[in-house]
């Protein structure tokens, strides 16, 4: 028989488990075996070392609480005398000795096997901002960000969380299932970290020092995982996004971007509305500059101004569009000159100018920011 | 010294100054011993606040409580303050209270300077608590503060971030000089070195480990100010510097300063344990020697810190062998440990329950220590809370633990008082659940993906991470259930004789309890 009250337990804890996913990645206890051989070959590494200590406690401990158990002077236990043995030291010195070289050998070889990055099928530049991904497809010529799109909203707990919280972005890495990608690792500011779980990728991407890693992805599926080196604040908002496809839909997706590469290159020279700038630089805005000068424009002075009523943003034009472009050294500002392309620029300054109020009815043109690059 | 003069007589009718001038101008080790004592021990509190406030927002996915940058300034002043304010003040305080008692000297060799190398910590924990309150707010960057996070991003407290542990640092160094030269030079006749106990080797060697390795640190933050205020590009590529040349200067000082803030705890366990177990240590000489191992290759494994920045194959290996080889002689000590156990005559008064928590539980750490010495394999592990966990096992109920064992064993001989029994081991079982509740999750987690110095998290990690935090608040709590005791132990209790515990061994166990302020100004004979 049911009572209200163990109904009212039992009813949530059904459905816990009618989600079996859910349940079981709540309490999930271990890594992943992951979806590559170095993945899995790291997971084996992992568990035989995790057996041998479990093997090495259970023995040790076990000795520890016979004794706790009965050598116990409440018991009538008399202390006995020995202090030394020369051979049992040297026994428990050699026999860990020799787990340690057993451990090693297979250990070293996964490790040549990592750092094998030669023949690779794809290369992709990933590039650490603060606070986000840029990927650039090194033989395909074209680039992409990638941020985290979890609503403000849904951290600050205005809004529900959904299963991918804090791990979904806008712009996936795609890359094709079988094939050796290769992957080059900097920064554009502090030290950031690439990681994969699923993959067992995890390099520093380091300003100015270019990192290696490969990967060959077995199965087809999204892979999540996360900046693993503290970055400043946002660190914990700029996950990483895999998709492996098939190699077929791989080439599509490929073409896909070249032609919208070609598309975006074409944009620069069309004539610009002030609504289009404002549309699309509403959306760059959100992406790349609300972190730190809010929503709202208001920012979080004075580390991050307030562009909202700003002398800069409503006259000083050039200066704008200089901070803008070359940020501000010493500060946390960036250039986004090597981040956001021209249309994006353009389209972030006119957004800002005439955003919040602040209503100056002036556009800035993919063409002048081209122009003010050159310069 | 062994010039043998009476002069016992002149001292006896002369007692401590008083008033504040006491603890200012004190140098008598027994002063300086309780006074580094409850700075560690305040300074313990104030840093686990700051671990509640971490803990806290993670109770569950989302920010609650504090915004990021806040939270990134509390991990790193917790940081800071347990490693520096805490920990290794606690360890300074026990070799200064027990040191010259162990050895037979009237104190220790330098009195004036180990007054100062007390009073100046006051003054740099005051600075860099200050920093919080600063334009800026404190240090953000995590206690390892790399570069370029710490130089070109870092908030313009940090000068005196670098300035309160340049001070840190010359205490540090300052008092492990005056360790090595009462060690050396004023051990009682007929005490060799191989006959000296445990604790002073320990900290024989750990002297010496912080005499090498301090000034690295100071070099290494000193490069960070020239970088940030003075225009040198040590740490920046753009000028032909090495960000990662940063990570090799701090963990050369970094390994190091960890066995620093284990190797005291050693030498504690090896004095508890025989007591408890009414046998003499097994193994001495084996000990020995595994300090000293231990010591010399802490030199050796820097980069296993840095096994995902891009080290090239060779370097990469070095160090996986190097730490891998460390588990031998730390392992060694265990099997020590276990054996003057085994057919003792055990009883489990709160300092042996500590001492055998430490066994246990350091043991764990030390076994995701070799797992995370497994280089393939901590390309998963580095950065997550899986190495959040491993070394909160080695220092919470490695050192610490070790640090209340310590405290709990020499309470009567500082006191004269026994400490309420029943109170102690309540602290004891609350803080054993407390640690493995909060700490033993965080394995999981990590496992799972969950990085590391982050404020929020995916959802996946929510339930254990509740668990952990459950854990961190009963642990906390209990923490005031041992200032009471010591309150209590201070002002009153029943009376503890000279001998205090059945089955100790050794000088500090001849004197009376409390022990006079002046001890031992006639060396005793050591057969």
């Amino acid at each position: 028989m049911l009572s209200r009250r163990r109904l009212g337990t039992s009813v949530p804890l059904l459905c816990l488990l009618l989600h079996p996913a859910a349940a079981m990645a709540a309490w999930e206890v271990n890594m992943p075996r992951g979806v590559t051989d170095v993945s899995q070959d790291i997971y084996s590494l992992h568990m035989t070392i995790f057996w041998i200590c479990v093997v090495i406690a259970v023995i040790v401990f076990g000795v520890m609480l016979w004794s706790i158990l009965f050598h116990r002077k409440s018991q009538g236990a008399k202390p006995s005398n020995f202090h030394e043995h020369t051979t049992i030291e040297i026994v428990w010195t050699l026999i860990p000795f020799a787990i340690l070289i057993a451990m090693a050998i297979p250990a070293t070889a996964t490790l040549v096997e990592m750092y094998d990055t030669s023949d690779s099928d794809v290369d992709i530049k990933v590039t650490g901002y603060q606070w986000k991904w840029r990927y650039d497809y090194l033989n395909e010529e074209f680039g992409f960000l990638s941020t985290l799109t979890t609503p403000q909203d849904a951290i600050y707990n205005q809004l529900e969380k959904t299963p991918e919280y804090l791990l979904e972005v806008d712009e996936p890495m795609v890359v094709p299932i079988n094939k050796k990608i290769r992957f080059l690792f900097t920064a554009n500011d502090v030290i950031h970290s690439w990681w994969v779980p699923e993959l067992a990728v995890k390099k520093d991407a380091i300003p100015g020092f270019i990192n290696e890693a490969w990967t060959r992805i077995n199965e087809p599926g999204i892979y999540r995982g996360q900046c693993a080196e503290l970055c400043g604040k946002d660190h914990a908002f700029m996950p990483v996004v895999v998709k492996a496809v098939p190699e077929e839909e791989y080439e599509i997706w490929v073409a896909e971007r070249q032609q919208k590469a070609r598309e975006e290159y074409e944009l620069r020279n069309k004539e610009w509305t002030l609504e289009e700038l404002m549309a699309r630089g509403e959306k760059v805005y959100g992406t790349s500059c609300a972190s730190c000068h809010m929503p709202d424009g208001n920012g979080l002075p004075p580390a991050f101004p307030a562009l909202r009523g700003s002398a800069i943003v409503t006259q000083d034009m050039p200066r704008h569009i200089d901070i803008v472009l070359n940020g501000v050294p010493g500060t946390a500002m960036q250039a986004f000159r090597d981040q956001l392309g021209e249309i994006d620029l353009a389209a972030v300054i006119t957004y800002e100018r005439n955003a919040w109020g602040n209503e100056t009815g002036e556009i800035v043109t993919p063409l002048q920011i081209m122009e003010t690059m050159e310069q | 010294m062994s010039a043998v003069v009476d002069d016992s007589h002149i001292h006896e009718h002369h007692g401590p100054a008083k008033g504040l001038g006491r603890w200012l101008f004190t140098t008598n080790h027994k002063d300086i011993g309780s006074m580094y004592l409850w700075f560690s021990f305040t300074m313990f509190l104030l840093g686990g606040t700051m671990a509640m406030v971490i803990r806290a927002e993670l109770f569950q996915p989302g920010l609650q409580l504090v915004d990021p940058n806040f939270f990134n300034q509390m991990t790193t002043m917790h940081g800071l303050i347990m490693i520096f304010g805490a920990v290794m003040p606690a360890f300074v305080g026990l070799a200064n209270w027990m040191l010259p008692m162990m050895i037979g000297a009237p104190d220790m060799a330098l009195p004036r300077m180990n007054n100062w190398s007390f009073w100046i910590l006051p003054f740099a924990f005051l600075l860099l608590l200050s920093t919080l309150f600063m334009e800026g707010g404190a240090p953000n960057f995590g206690w390892t503060a790399y570069a370029p996070l710490s130089t070109t991003y870092g908030p313009p407290s940090t000068i005196f971030f670098i300035l309160s542990v340049h001070m840190m640092g010359v205490s540090s160094i300052m008092g492990a000089i005056n360790v090595i030269a009462t060690v050396l030079n004023m051990r009682a006749p007929g005490m060799t070195l191989m006959k000296m106990p445990m604790f002073a080797w320990a900290w024989l060697i750990t002297a010496f480990l912080l005499i090498a390795v301090m000034p690295v640190l100071a070099g290494a933050i000193t490069m960070l100010l020239m970088d940030t205020r003075f225009g040198t590009s040590f740490f920046n590529a753009a000028g032909g510097g090495d960000p990662v040349m940063y990570q090799h200067i701090f963990w050369f000082f970094g390994h190091p300063e960890v066995y620093i803030m284990i190797l005291p705890a050693f030498g504690i366990v090896s004095h508890v344990i025989p007591t408890f177990a009414r046998k003499k240590l097994f193994g001495y000489t084996s000990m020995v020697y595994a300090i000293g191992s231990i010591a010399f290759l802490s030199f050796l494994v820097w980069a296993h810190h840095m096994f995902t920045v891009g080290m090239p194959l060779a370097g990469e290996l070095f160090f996986m062998y190097a730490t891998m080889l460390i588990a031998v002689p730390t392992g060694v000590k265990v099997f020590n440990w276990i054996t003057t156990m085994f057919r003792g005559a055990l009883t489990f008064e709160t300092p042996m329950l500590f001492a055998c928590a430490f066994v246990i539980l350091f043991s764990i750490g030390g076994f995701s220590g070799l797992m995370l010495a497994i280089a393939p394999a901590d390309f998963q592990y580095h950065d997550s809370y899986f190495v959040v966990a491993h070394f909160h096992y080695v220092l919470v109920p490695g050192a610490v633990f070790s640090i209340f064992a310590a405290v709990y064993y020499w309470l009567p001989k500082w006191t004269g008082h026994m400490y309420d029994e029943a109170l102690g081991k309540t602290h004891f079982w609350l803080s054993f659940i407390g640690v493995n509740l909060t700490f033993f999750p965080m394995h999981f987690v990590g496992l799972a993906g969950m990085p590391r110095r982050i404020p929020d998290y995916a959802l996946q990690f929510a339930d254990f991470n509740q668990v952990a935090s459950i854990g961190a608040f009963l642990f906390g709590a209990s923490q005031f259930l041992f200032l009471i005791l010591l309150i209590k132990c201070v002002r009153a209790g029943r009376r503890a004789s000279a001998q205090v515990w059945e089955g100790a061994d050794g000088l500090e166990w001849t004197l009376p309890s409390p022990a006079p302020y002046h001890t031992f100004t006639t060396p005793p004979k050591v057969v």
